[in-house]
């Protein structure tokens, strides 16, 4: 029988190998060797590492391992290059963008070819949508270098940007990272993945190919060493970097205290929940992309499936028959949907963990396809039957493992859906676009997509929530990660306080005030049992607060998450509150703006005049509570994605300690109007303004637990916020060395975190009344929807 | 997948591990079960889902997700032609036109490809010829000694909109006449109208007008507003007893997409997983590319297995799709472009 006849038959797909050709050819031209791409021209290639097709094991190319000389002269020509690249005009800068789409769309076959040769994913995803999505990213940033400043006035590039790519999505990561870098106008040295540097230097050949002005693209490549030098280089304004949880939370100590603009996008352990009324087939489809996608090595992969139990036996059984038609194997192959891991490593790390977890229980299934018989190859695997206790539903996997729960309520969904430490991504499935669009509110996530998944595109922010990172990439909430508003850049030192020496005396004469703590919504004794004086300018006694201690700070968390409900609150109602607040001070200004001088030794009119702005600055954040809103984005498909302004969360603050009124209220009026709920600690020499204001929130209507107040030694108790699990920001007034342990212990949970560092933020500047906080005291969830009946 | 194994969607999935495996002997249809029709059971209509977007992104991904070259794509070509029905259906259609359609169904594929290829020994001819009822006894007569079956468009094709009793006397005329399969077209409005009942009993009715002749319902889904209202005829029209469904009679503003394709399959794998009878599936209109040919045939052999790529569980309906297909093969076989006037007009 002819072949074509036995095939006629079989109706097997065959092979359809994608030539690498090319390829190979531009390898060659470069004699396999590639040096690093600094201040416009190649170096010579010196000692490194070799670069390896995961899908076979070959050696592509040697790597040159970037040492701190090369990362010392990358920032060097990023710093030169910087004056000029800042000083062009929008227009100029967009033609160099623009440029840069042009010149890798006409170069996106070999763009394709090389990413799968380096990385191992199928030509298929490298081809559909990691090139195009790169090219895309820089079309879109064209847009924005040339409304830079119309988009945001008063605000100016950081400088030069480090950046850490990952070696998952290697071309798009770098687009990700340089374009709005450049946009807005930045200079940037790169570090790609030691796995995966080639398409960063074939991308380098286009910066130079379009004449892009020397220095201001540098590549590095090389491994952890040569990422080290980056983050700690002094000449460096701000640091973005995708990668491990792991890494991240190095980075963030590492940076604490440089003052360095820092944005972190990190791991995940994203929920894919499916309920009763979806539609399952293509539910289940979008568990093939959201898991099975780049093998599984996706930062916001819906790497854990929770599934109505209604619906769990039928369901289960639909992905594994779609399990049966995966096709496993060569990544050149157009007809492969699962290419190889990036590395031995990985491969040995996921089975690591699939062994660990087989320990553990549950029933694992994986498909009986054909594998090859070399190359990191992991067979796409389910693991059934297992809670969330189970290591691998809470760790991330990284490699294409799937794990399903399930859930009877909606409300368990979210539960389970939040029940990890992470926050990149959900994937929500119903045909109910009530329930939908109840649920992605809920969900602790930077990205939720509605009956879709691994949606992406460059109009459209992502990033993420708690562990996940923070800081956005896409979109205008992107941009801004680039950029910082002029003023900061000249904030000068902020004066010391002199405080008193104490004397006799004084006191409040007869009747004895001690202020306690506020804890949600009553005053609470200080768990030490000891309270401290407070003493006037003149230094005689004034009185005496209570001294908060660690289990206080405890105490005030719990409250404040107990009345993270403040957040669903309509946000005029919020508004009412915060004009309610506003209200009852000015009624008691007299009182409070003699408070004011006698512990500051303030003028009469200052102290009043700290009064007014307080009032007007709450005023100000009621204005803002229903205004500072979201957008819906553009992206080229048909989908709202709507982006959402959320709270943070629970922002731990601790006050300025001058201005003790106002700077309290600074902060703690837009933290309250964007949903927030706080922990407080007041100055620590003037406390008693925000003691007094108990009263204040006592009468307005402010939900108990919403404003919770610690009195106390400040920085051993914002030591205490910055190390709690439960608390997702922290904002900081105090000094460099504070702020830089402030910063350093916000690691833990990788909370977002915003510290004065010293320097004399002027708390009665109108700019303060604006955006500037607001942008901190939240986060932008992208939520997606797609539409079509 | 590979090593020729084929599997079919399991039957009542959820009820365990039952699977039904085709190891290299694809059905031919011998042991097939006619699917003898089920009451109407509006609960499970209720239930139909259909996400218009990911139904849409699956169909957009299935051209990128597999593709057949070489030796492949010949034999995969040669199938598609074996799952055609070669069709006219034009107003000035007249018994010379019929007659020269079915001396191509005769010899579909240039007789010097076909032995290049060394497929002589497959007999390989379209599965049917499509015409008008009045060219029924034309097409039978012309088709004579090929086993050829013909298929008639019926039911007042494309609108359906004349007395029922007229219909039915329609199908019995095609029937009478020779017509081994009828294609008959539903009321969109009842679609429309939610009149789930109305529609099953008039496809009821015409499937027992058919007797052995075998029904292919043409739901004319570009009528019908909504992938939901597509999966949902779909599903009515296989309780009432539909051999296939059909998506289009081609004269609607839009026809076959694979975005309905799959709307349409997915019932059939349901219907299937719950009754563990195979409904066919037959996309018409606009299929004129032998790339689009190779598209259609892989989505049906990722949704529904290798066992629908058989004449009894999956046609084309195209009219010039053939042509298009005869100059791919010769550009197989020879490796040069090949020109529509050399082969032999349908």
């Amino acid at each position: 029988m002819s072949k074509v006849a036995e095939i006629f038959q079989s109706l097997d797909y065959g092979t359809a190998p994608e030539a690498a050709g090319p390829a190979n050819d531009w390898l060659d031209r470069h004699g396999r060797r590639f040096g690093h791409f600094i201040d416009g021209a190649f170096t010579a290639p010196g000692e490194g590492f070799a670069s390896t097709n995961p899908a076979t094991g070959e050696e592509l190319a040697q790597i040159t391992a970037g040492t701190p000389e090369d990362v010392d002269a990358a920032v060097r020509a990023a710093r030169e290059a910087f004056a000029g690249w800042a000083a062009l005009s929008g227009f100029e800068r967009a033609k160099y963008l623009y440029a840069i789409a042009r010149q890798i769309q006409k170069e996106s076959r070999l763009f394709s070819v090389l990413e799968t040769l380096d990385n191992g994913k199928p030509i298929r995803e490298s081809r559909d949508s990691d090139i195009p999505l790169a090219v895309r990213h820089f079309y879109h940033h064209a847009g924005w270098a040339q409304h830079r400043d119309r988009s945001f006035p008063g605000h100016v590039p950081y400088g030069v940007c480090g950046q850490v790519i990952p070696w998952n999505f290697p071309l798009l990561m770098l687009a990700w990272k340089i374009a709005p870098a450049l946009a807005a106008g930045n200079t940037v040295v790169l570090k790609p993945a030691e796995f995966t540097s080639l398409t960063a230097l074939l991308f380098a050949q286009i910066c130079q190919r379009i004449g892009l002005p020397k220095g201001v693209v540098n590549i590095v490549t090389g491994a952890g060493e040569t990422g080290e030098a980056i983050v700690n280089h002094k000449g460096i304004d701000k640091i973005a970097f995708t990668g491990s949880t792991e890494v991240g939370k190095i980075i963030r100590r590492a940076t604490a205290g440089s003052g360095k603009g820092l944005s972190l996008e990190l791991g995940g352990k994203s929920p894919f929940i499916v309920f009763d009324d979806a539609d399952l087939d293509s539910a289940v489809e979008g568990l093939v992309d959201a898991i099975w996608f780049n093998q599984g090595q996706v930062c916001c992969a819906g790497s854990r499936l929770l599934v109505q139990e209604s619906i769990e036996e039928k369901f289960i059984a639909k992905i594994k028959a779609r399990m049966k038609t995966l096709r496993v194997g060569d990544p050149l192959d157009k007809s492969i949907d699962i290419g190889a891991l990036v590395a031995p490593v990985q491969v040995e790390r996921v089975l690591d963990l699939l062994k660990a977890g087989q320990a553990e229980g549950g029933e694992f299934h994986s498909v009986e396809c054909e594998m090859p018989d070399k190359g990191c190859y992991v067979r796409p695997t389910l693991v059934t039957g297992i809670s969330p206790a189970h290591t691998l539903a809470s760790e991330e996997i990284f490699g294409p493992v799937l794990v399903a729960m399930n859930f009877r309520t909606p409300e368990e969904a979210v539960a389970l859906a939040n029940n990890t430490r992470y926050g990149l991504a959900a994937s929500v499935w119903t045909e109910n676009v009530n329930l939908a669009l109840d649920i992605a509110p809920k969900i602790k996530a930077g990205v939720v997509w509605i009956n879709s998944t691994n949606q992406f595109d460059a109009a459209v922010g992502f990033g993420g929530y708690r562990e996940s990172g923070f800081g956005r990439e896409g979109g205008r909430e992107g941009m801004s990660a680039y950029l910082k508003p002029v003023w900061e850049k000249d904030l000068g030192p902020a004066p010391a306080i002199t405080l008193p020496e104490p004397i006799e005396g004084g006191g409040n004469g007869g009747m004895d005030r001690t202020a306690k703590l506020y804890i949600g919504g009553k005053q609470a004794r200080p768990d030490s049992g000891y309270a401290s004086p407070v003493l006037a300018a003149d230094g005689s006694h004034l009185g005496e607060v209570g001294e908060g201690n660690r289990k206080d700070i405890r105490n005030a968390v719990e409250a404040a998450r107990a009345a993270l409900g403040w957040a669903s609150a309509t946000a005029h109602n919020r508004s009412q509150i915060l004009y309610y607040l506003g209200e009852n001070l000015d009624y008691r200004r007299t009182e409070f703006a003699g408070r004011i001088a006698s512990m500051t030794g303030a003028s009469e009119d200052a102290a009043r005049r700290e009064v007014e702005l307080s009032v007007q600055r709450l005023f100000a954040f009621a204005g803002w509570a229903d205004k500072y809103d979201g957008a819906v984005h553009n992206a080229p498909v048909r989908m709202m994605a709507a982006a959402m302004v959320e709270p943070v969360g629970v922002l731990g603050i601790a006050a300025p300690a001058q201005s003790p009124l106002l700077g309290a209220i600074a902060l703690l009026a837009p933290a309250i109007a964007m949903g927030n709920t706080a922990v407080l600690i007041p100055s620590e020499p003037y406390p008693l303004a925000m003691t007094d204001f108990y009263q204040v929130l006592q009468t307005s209507d402010v939900p108990a637990g919403v404003v919770n107040i610690v009195t106390g030694p400040a920085t051993a108790l914002a030591r205490t916020l910055a190390e709690h699990d439960g608390v997702d920001g922290i904002w900081f007034a105090g000094s460099a060395t504070d702020s830089a342990e402030i910063e350093k212990l916000s690691a833990g949970n990788v909370k977002q975190s915003w510290t004065t560092r010293g320097l004399a933020y002027d708390w009665a500047d109108p700019v303060m009344e604006g955006d500037y906080l607001l942008a901190k005291a939240t986060q932008i969830k992208n939520v997606w929807v797609p539409y079509g009946a | 997948m590979g090593g020729g194994e084929t599997e079919a969607p399991d039957p009542g999935a959820g009820g365990g591990d039952m699977s039904l495996k085709i190891v290299d002997t694809p059905q031919t249809g011998a042991g097939h079960r006619r699917n003898p029709g089920f009451p109407l059971d509006l609960d499970w209509v209720g239930r139909v889902r259909m996400n218009r977007s990911a139904l849409e992104r699956r169909a957009s991904t299935i051209g990128a997700r597999r593709s057949v070259k070489k030796d492949y794509q010949l034999a995969w070509l040669l199938k598609a032609v074996s799952l055609m029905d070669l069709t006219t259906l034009n107003s000035d259609d007249t018994p010379g036109r019929v007659q020269r359609l079915c001396a191509k169904a005769r010899n579909p594929i240039r007789a010097d490809l076909v032995e290049a290829m060394g497929v002589g020994h497959l007999g390989i001819t379209p599965a049917a010829v499509c015409v008008y009822h009045n060219f029924v006894a034309t097409a039978v007569k012309a088709l004579e000694g090929t086993n050829i079956p013909v298929a008639a468009v019926s039911t007042a094709f494309p609108h359906g909109l004349t007395p029922l009793k007229i219909r039915l006397a329609e199908i019995e005329a095609s029937v009478a006449d020779g017509a081994r399969e009828i294609d008959i077209v539903i009321e969109r409005g009842m679609v429309l109208n939610g009149d789930w009942q109305g529609l099953y009993d008039q496809v009821k009715a015409m499937r027992a007008a058919c007797g052995d002749a075998h029904i292919k319902t043409i739901l004319g889904t570009g009528e019908l507003a909504t992938l939901t209202n597509v999966a949902k005829a779909s599903l009515v029209c296989m309780l009432a007893g539909a051999d296939f469904i059909k998506t289009s009679t081609g004269k609607e503003k839009s026809n076959a997409t694979l975005p309905v394709s799959l709307a349409m399959i997915r019932m059939i794998r349901w219907f299937y997983e719950e009754t563990g009878i195979e409904i066919g599936y037959k996309p018409a209109g606009g299929i004129s590319k032998a790339k689009d040919a190779l598209t259609y045939m892989a989505l049906i052999r990722e949704e529904l297995g290798r066992a629908w790529l058989e004449p009894h569980l999956f046609r084309f309906g195209a009219s010039s799709l053939l042509t298009d297909i005869e100059r791919q093969i010769e550009h197989g076989v020879t490796g040069h472009y090949a020109a529509d006037y050399r082969f032999a007009v349908a």
